[in-house]
């Protein structure tokens, strides 16, 4: 079972799925609950049997699917994946788990579990079509689930965010075809394993160019700084569950394929946008942190504060190093845990009250006391305090950044204290002060259904941050491979010299050549 | 006195007529018939219709056979010949077809059916089609081109609403006059080459040299303009969406994929030589209809009301999209213009069969066109399965993998990278993301809408029959698991046309 473990968590919930179309709608939220839990089981397994000291590729398959295109369906797992894939199963299943009554919940869990498959299938594809029909595939459940059960602009926020994806992923869709004509060029097959492309050296210019094209695939996903307006929408329109999996979950498959291609694949071009892109990330961060300061909306603080850390994630991506790349992945991960609460919390003061705007509340603190404590953790781990999650990750991707260049180290610093002012002044809104909101006076406090969701969460956010072990440990190696391998790979003296050489080359074909077998 | 002409029976290799004969035996069957009997249901002459395909689809698969062993054949004087080209577009044509003529078994009865003419027509068309894709010899090409479109017009015509007579009227007034261009085109090259046999034309030209550039220049607008008409290329795309509405559905289906395919192959064999003969002109020219063809029709899509105007702007944006294979001319793209137009073809014919089962025979008080976009509103809370499906064909056609249309469209989009055509590429690529966004409109109708003219989801299957609901989950089922079949076709597809020499 564990050699087809991978192509299980991708294809079982999509089963599920299926059968689900038979189960009745009274008892359809016990079915998804169910499914997911097995599902989360299984990644659990995924992780107990997965060996923390391989920093290649593990549990590969393989089968051909076009073989005279090159495109074969290839499956693996390192640890730069393995704990976003669990963080998807994770999530599903806390998502349908505090489910609010909402009508059609049988199509809504349906689609919450066709999307698990894709985000799966996503971050464990070693084939840049397969990848590719993933990533394109996730927009389908995404853009029903805004567009059905989306506030009044849904329609318009779920058009919008599906073609900007769409046309961002065509654009690398057209450099993914470049990649393997190159491949073709240099070795006479056709090839879309990305295992194969990275072994792939090619020329400067050529890098330059697919970096682009890549980029711009990526960079809407993420969403970094010129093309972030989709997200505000989606997330303003999205029922909570939405924007819980958006933000915690589809949002990384951006910062994770620059990881997994941009980066291995093209060094050299990374080098050379490394502060252009840092750049962006930092207005990224400062100028989505004061937009979040704008708000009104407590949602909408909440969506902004997520690109301003998502930003951060870039700024660890692009430092070309392992704490910096470490810490970015580590980051993702926080961030999911993060933000997701977050959505879950204001999904929570929603569903009692209908309106997410700030004015509306206040005294909170004192109607709600366990929300209140809830949100504060969060809040607190929102804006990087040590000894919560996010801390660790922001903490690891400055580092690594700082070796870079300290001006720009310095000035994403200080737009992280940006993001505690608008955290902490959204909090005191809410919160403090007396109950001017005669509507608020007898809201009840979070029931039994949201607390299962949200303690979790909280646990999470309070252990990894203190004991963040676990997790850097498998992370920290495969990146190590992944640096490495850039570093054998650069061409220009610049990016050998920005690039850490760690002592001995790690070869990661190696491994995952025997795995395969 | 002439001498008497001494040819033995073997040398005319009459083999190579056999599939072409096999649906005008069977249409002249039907109107036998129908003069012993007359009053016959339809269901007869549509199955007499799918033996006489199958027939026919075994002489092919038979010639396919023949063709792999020995090569090229030619017949009858040299003027049929049967290459991997003519194969691949006759099992497109017969394929195509064996999906379309079941789609007459409707519930409701329409006017046209009652005709055995009709069945008739129809197989004399394919007789037509085929004539037309196996010959390099142009006269034979316009026979074939003339024949299958006189019964193409009629059959429209049949349909018997005002509309469908104004589309008939259209379409005869646009085919005569491409059907004009078409003879001015092949006169420049005879008086050129003093040939009408592709083959030699390119030989000659080739001979000396293209040296009288002008009159080749010239043939080749007129035959790019005859042809660009029978493709819907734009500029000469003006009649499709008008010839589309009027038509039944299914018939519009039908017109979007069968004539075309034929048309591809004659522009195949009729550019490809001279986009290798290095003719800069006729280069930029392709080019610049491939783009405007792909952009422009996008771009009307994107302001239709009605489904169907939608789908016959969305098969015209298709037709340049794969026209742009044709411009390539490397036996990729070649071979991703016949894996696109098959893939295409099960999707189209499925979305216009959606389209068909619905089909009221009256148009309700409140609706001006046979399929708004408000019509399908809310249609997954009326009608589920349907609405699911009519969604996998839009998403399919705007390119989402896995289903069908993205394997053809990675295919093609790689060839134009590997052509050398980068910009082409990146434009292909801009315009399926502006083409999702009027597939997505009626996805967006039908699964985030509320229900407003029809609450009740039995209209969307009103026509359906156990026939029509086979065609379309086969259709279904071919879009949805087509990453399947992709590697055999595809290997099957390279292997014909690289043995043709394409």
């Amino acid at each position: 079972m564990l050699d087809n473990i991978l192509s299980i968590l991708i294809f079982f919930p999509a089963l599920a799925a299926i059968f689900g179309f038979a189960v009745h709608k009274d008892s359809m939220r016990a079915y998804g609950v169910s499914v997911s839990f097995i599902e989360f089981t299984l990644a659990l397994m995924l992780w107990f049997s997965f060996d923390s000291n391989v920093s290649g590729m593990q549990f590969m398959e393989q089968l051909p699917l076009v073989p005279a295109f090159g495109i074969n369906y290839i499956l693996g797992v390192d640890g730069i994946s393995l704990f976003i894939v669990i963080l998807a199963a994770f999530f599903t299943m806390i998502g349908i788990a505090s489910l609010s009554d909402t009508k059609d919940v049988k199509n809504m869990i349906i689609t919450l579990l066709f999307l698990q498959m894709t985000m799966v299938g996503v971050f464990v594809a070693l084939d840049a079509i397969v990848f590719y029909v993933f990533w394109e595939l996730s927009l389908v459940p995404m853009l029903y689930l805004i567009g059905a059960w989306g506030g009044p602009l849904r329609i318009y926020a779920s058009v919008k965010f599906f073609l900007y994806t769409f046309t961002g992923s065509l654009v690398m869709l057209v450099g993914m075809l470049f990649m393997a004509y190159f491949y073709f060029q240099a070795t006479g097959v056709w090839s879309f394993a990305i295992l194969d492309w990275y072994r792939l050296i090619l020329p400067e210019t050529f890098q330059l160019w697919l970096f682009a094209a890549f980029f711009f695939g990526f960079a809407i996903k993420v969403p970094m700084f010129p093309f972030h307006t989709w997200l505000p929408y989606a997330h303003g329109q999205a029922p909570t569950i939405g924007s819980v999996i958006l933000a915690a979950i589809l949002l990384k498959m951006g910062t994770y394929a620059f990881i997994r291609f941009s980066l291995p694949m093209f060094p050299d071009a990374a080098v050379f946008f490394m502060f252009p892109i840092a750049i962006i990330a930092i207005i990224m961060i400062v100028y989505t942190a004061m937009v979040a300061y704008a708000q009104e909306d407590v949602k909408q603080v909440v969506a902004y504060s997520s690109v301003s850390h998502m930003g951060v994630i870039i700024l660890g991506t692009f430092a070309l190093n392992v704490e910096g790349i470490t810490g970015s992945i580590f980051l993702m991960i926080a961030h999911g845990v993060v933000s997701g609460a977050l959505f879950l919390l204001v999904g929570v003061i929603y569903d009692r009250r209908h309106t997410k705007m700030m004015s509306e509340f206040g005294g909170l603190a004192s109607v709600m006391p366990r929300f209140a404590t809830i949100f504060g953790i969060m809040m607190m781990a929102s804006v990087g305090l040590p000894l919560t999650i996010n801390f660790v990750g922001e903490f690891l991707s400055l580092l690594g950044f700082y070796q870079q260049s300290h001006i720009l180290t310095l000035l994403a610093g200080i737009a992280i204290i940006v993001g505690a002012i608008y955290m902490l002044a959204a909090y005191k809104k809410m919160f403090f002060g007396e109950v001017t909101n005669e509507k608020n006076r007898n809201l009840p406090d979070v029931n039994k259904r949201e607390l299962i969701a949200l303690v979790p969460l909280v646990i999470i956010t309070v252990w990894l941050g203190i004991y963040p072990k676990p997790l850097l440990g498998p992370i920290n190696n495969s990146v190590e491979s992944v640096v490495q391998l850039m570093h054998d790979k650069a061409i220009t003296e610049e990016a050998k010299a920005r690039i850490p050489n760690l002592i001995e080359g790690i070869e990661i074909t190696k491994t995952t050549d025997t795995e395969a077998q | 006195m002439l001498e008497p002409v001494n040819v033995s029976l073997e040398s005319l290799n009459l083999m190579t007529l056999a599939p072409m004969l096999i649906p005008i035996i069977g249409a002249l069957l039907i109107l036998v018939i129908d003069i012993f009997k007359s009053g016959l249901d339809k269901s007869l002459f549509v199955m007499i219709s799918i033996l006489f395909l199958l027939i026919d689809l075994g002489a092919i698969v038979e010639t396919a056979g023949i063709f792999t062993e020995n090569g090229t054949m030619m017949g009858v004087f040299d003027v049929m010949l049967i290459d991997g080209l003519a194969i691949l577009a006759q099992l497109i044509i017969v394929v195509a077809s064996l999906l379309f003529i079941p789609l007459a078994l409707t519930h409701k009865h329409f006017h046209e059916f009652a005709y055995p003419e009709f069945f008739a027509l129809f197989l004399f068309m394919l007789g037509g089609f085929q004539f037309m894709v196996a010959t390099d010899n142009l006269i034979l090409i316009f026979v074939g081109l003339e024949t299958a479109s006189l019964a193409l017009y009629t059959l429209i015509a049949m349909h018997n609403r005002d509309k469908s007579f104004e589309a008939a009227i259209k379409y005869f007034t646009m085919g005569a006059l491409s059907a004009g261009f078409f003879s001015f085109g092949s006169m420049v090259f005879y008086a050129l080459t003093g040939s009408i046999e592709i083959n030699q034309i390119a030989a000659v030209l080739g001979a000396n040299g293209f040296a009288d550039m002008g009159f080749v220049l010239v043939g080749v607008v007129f035959v790019l303009a005859a042809l660009g008409f029978k493709l819907s290329l734009v500029p000469f795309h003006t009649w499709a969406p008008d010839v589309y509405e009027g038509s039944s559905a299914s018939l519009a289906g039908f017109m979007s994929i069968v004539p075309k395919i034929a048309v591809f192959i004659v522009a195949m064999r009729m550019f490809e030589f001279l986009i290798h003969s290095g003719v800069v002109w006729l280069e930029v020219i392709l080019y610049i209809v491939v783009v405007v063809t792909m952009t422009m029709a996008n771009m009307w899509a994107l302001v239709q009301t009605d489904v169907k105007r939608m789908l016959a702007y969305s098969s015209i944006t298709h037709a340049g999209f794969v026209m742009a294979a044709i411009l390539i001319g490397t036996t990729q793209s070649n071979s991703a213009l016949f894996l696109y137009w098959i893939l295409f073809s099960f999707i189209n014919l499925g979305a216009f069969s959606m389209l068909w089962i619905s089909r009221q025979k009256h148009l309700p008080y409140h609706q001006y066109t046979d399929h708004s976009f408000e019509k399908f509103a809310g249609m997954i809370q009326t009608s589920p399965v349907a609405a699911t499906i009519m969604g996998v064909f839009m998403l399919s056609l705007a390119g989402i993998p896995p289903f069908a249309l993205f394997w053809g469209k990675i295919y093609l989009i790689s060839s134009a990278v590997t052509g050398g055509y980068t910009v082409l590429a990146f434009i292909m690529a801009l315009n399926s993301a502006v083409g999702a966004y009027y597939y997505l409109k009626l996805v967006v109708y039908m699964f985030m809408k509320e229900p407003v003219i029809n609450k009740d989801g039995h209209v969307f299957v009103a026509n359906a029959t156990t026939p029509l609901k086979t065609i379309i989950g086969f259709a279904a089922v071919g879009t949805i698991f087509a990453f399947l079949a992709v590697n055999p076709v595809l290997e099957f597809i390279t292997a014909l046309v690289y043995k043709s020499g394409y």
